[in-house]
């Protein structure tokens, strides 16, 4: 089982709506539309051979830069009977941060949602329970957004060019 | 005035700090956020029909501190002291899983002798994480000599900690490129001194006192029991998935730092409860001994760090005569150092399980996002299904043997 054969079977049955696949440092990455995602998560979890049975982890970007997909939810899944790993991608313009809930597929992904919409305000429709899960219920911004400097902007000694980004 | 002081809702309920009161014959008990026997600070809300607990309701984020937001502002080689504050038990895992991360993304191959001496003060980890889960969880059935009893060895690691890098718990062992230092002769002779005769000594002895004690065993079979199919989709890792019955171990499915030339097992147990948990972590601890009697045996000569300029510091004698090594050592201290771009996600095995990084570089001189798979917090979202209808004891024990660390929980 290649990472040729898993992009190949994904192809076949999601078409165009999977794009972008890459390799990086031999991990297949795929990017799939918003619509798309718990058919596909489901798919490859009970897919015969592939069995991609285990979520390890889900978590999210902020691109401010990438117009019209500037949020990014990343899934990483383990195949544990053929020891192989997939990263699978989705990618939600800021005016409409909805993405399906993968705890349907999988209850692990519950508080893993939590905190990605506790640190970049993603709401997954039909979660059971989307509240913060590390910060404080009054926090009323979303932390890991790239516009949240982490240094005080007042301060003049720190400056970019030197110690910043 | 009596009547908004009586929380109806668990927003209520914490803000009050008082137990939620209901029309029914529930009561609502809170463990936590300092409880002793939560072993960090996190809370549980219980709703307990007389002794049995109906259902729970955790809170987390006592001690959350950033760790992905500070990590996109600092170079990589200051993100080593932000992961040793993960699970503080054994953050040399930590430490090592942070340094692979980075060199995989920068295509190092570091020396087989730094990458032995890594194993050794994983293992050395991993055996002082399972210490104080398994000696804790007797202290939590009320059997506490067997805890003080096996602190010395611990004690007697972060010796050898000291030894290795200066400090004992927040570590900050080794650097991106290999370790900072060879093993010294009284590193060397302290480790052997542990690992042929104090430790399976004294292991064998807390064995002895509790595998097979009627009192602690009738506590912890059968009580937090969990389906290998159930742990999977909770995301378990690490022992508590092995207890279950699932031999998944990242050493062997995805060996890293040459845990490929290392002979040793796997422990598993079937029923997926506190006793087979209690006995994975037993277990591990003699395969632990096993891989770094081997690792010392066969110990290779060489150089202890990779030629790696722009990440390994170079050493302090040249920084004063060498005009290209007090350039490289300006270059790294003040983080000036561009990294290549690049999505990762690599995993080592720490303590409580699959400890990941997925890094994403644009090429700058932090990462541009940084997000730490943390076993604990994964897994814990599964313990108030664990301990649905038994009793409050019973949950204390189960608490004891997932073994959550606050720190890695919250990061």
């Amino acid at each position: 089982m290649t990472n040729q054969q898993i992009a190949e079977d994904i192809i076949a049955n999601f078409g165009e709506n999977a794009h972008s696949f890459e390799e990086p440092w031999g991990l297949l990455t795929l990017t799939i539309n918003r619509q798309h995602i718990i058919s596909l998560l489901e798919y490859l979890k009970q897919h015969e051979t592939f069995r991609f049975n285990f979520l390890t982890d889900l978590t999210g970007i902020h691109l401010p830069d990438n117009q019209g997909a500037e949020f990014g939810v990343i899934y990483h899944l383990h195949s544990l009977e053929n020891n192989v790993r997939i990263r699978i991608k989705v990618f939600l313009s800021q005016d409409d941060v909805h993405i399906p809930t993968a705890t349907t597929v999988w209850p692990t992904a519950n508080w893993m949602e939590r905190e990605t919409y506790d640190f970049f305000g993603i709401l997954f429709d039909a979660h059971p329970n989307l509240i913060r899960i590390l910060n404080i219920e009054e926090m009323d911004y979303f932390p890991l957004r790239k516009e949240y400097a982490l240094e005080d902007a007042t301060r003049e000694d720190k400056i970019d060019a030197l110690f910043g980004r | 005035m009596e009547d908004i002081l009586i929380p109806k809702n668990t927003s209520d309920a914490l803000a009050l700090n008082r137990p939620i009161v209901e029309d029914t014959e529930y009561t609502t008990l809170n463990l936590g956020p300092t409880h002793p026997a939560t072993h960090g600070i996190f809370q549980n809300i219980l709703k307990m029909d007389g002794e049995k607990i109906v259902s729970g309701e955790q809170t987390i984020g006592y001690i959350h501190r950033a760790f992905e937001k500070i990590a996109e502002r600092r170079p990589f080689y200051q993100i080593t002291t932000l992961t040793d504050r993960m699970n503080y038990c054994s953050s040399p895992i930590n430490n090592m899983g942070w340094h692979m991360t980075v060199e995989k993304l920068l295509g190092v191959k570091v020396p087989k002798r730094a990458e032995y001496i890594r194993v050794i003060m994983m293992e050395l980890a991993r055996i002082s994480d399972h210490i104080i889960c398994n000696s804790i969880l007797g202290v939590d059935t009320g059997a506490y000599s067997g805890f003080l009893y096996v602190f010395q060895e611990r004690e007697k690691i972060y010796e050898i900690y000291e030894e290795i890098c200066g400090a004992r718990l927040t570590t900050n062992m080794g650097r991106i490129g290999g370790m900072e230092r060879d093993l010294s002769p009284t590193a060397i002779a302290k480790i052997k001194d542990l690992i042929y005769n104090s430790l399976p000594k004294a292991w064998a002895e807390f064995e002895k006192l509790f595998n097979r004690n009627r009192i602690f065993v009738d506590r912890i079979v059968n009580v937090g029991t969990i389906t290998g199919e159930r742990a999977l989709e909770y995301g378990f890792t690490g022992p508590n998935l092995r207890a279950a019955g699932v031999d998944y171990d990242v050493r062997v499915m995805e060996p890293y730092s040459s845990y490929q030339d290392f002979e040793f097992e796997i422990p598993i147990g079937h029923n997926g409860d506190t006793y087979d948990r209690f006995m994975v972590r037993n277990q591990e601890i003699w395969e632990s001994i096993k891989i770094i009697r081997q690792a010392l045996e066969n110990l290779p000569e060489g150089p202890f760090y990779a030629n790696e300029n722009h990440y390994y510091l170079p050493p302090k004698h040249d920084v004063y005569k060498n005009m290209e090594a007090l350039i490289y050592h300006f270059k790294i201290v003040m983080g000036e150092i561009d990294a290549p771009a690049g999505e990762i996600y690599h995993a080592v095995e720490g303590g409580n399980g699959e400890l990941g990084f997925y890094l994403v570089s644009d090429g700058g001189r932090a990462p541009y996002r940084l997000h730490f798979r943390r076993p604990s917090f994964i897994y814990y979202q599964a313990y108030p299904e664990m301990c649905k209808g038994v009793s409050i004891s019973d949950a204390i024990v189960i608490l004891s043997s997932l073994n959550v660390i606050a720190g890695e929980l919250d990061a």
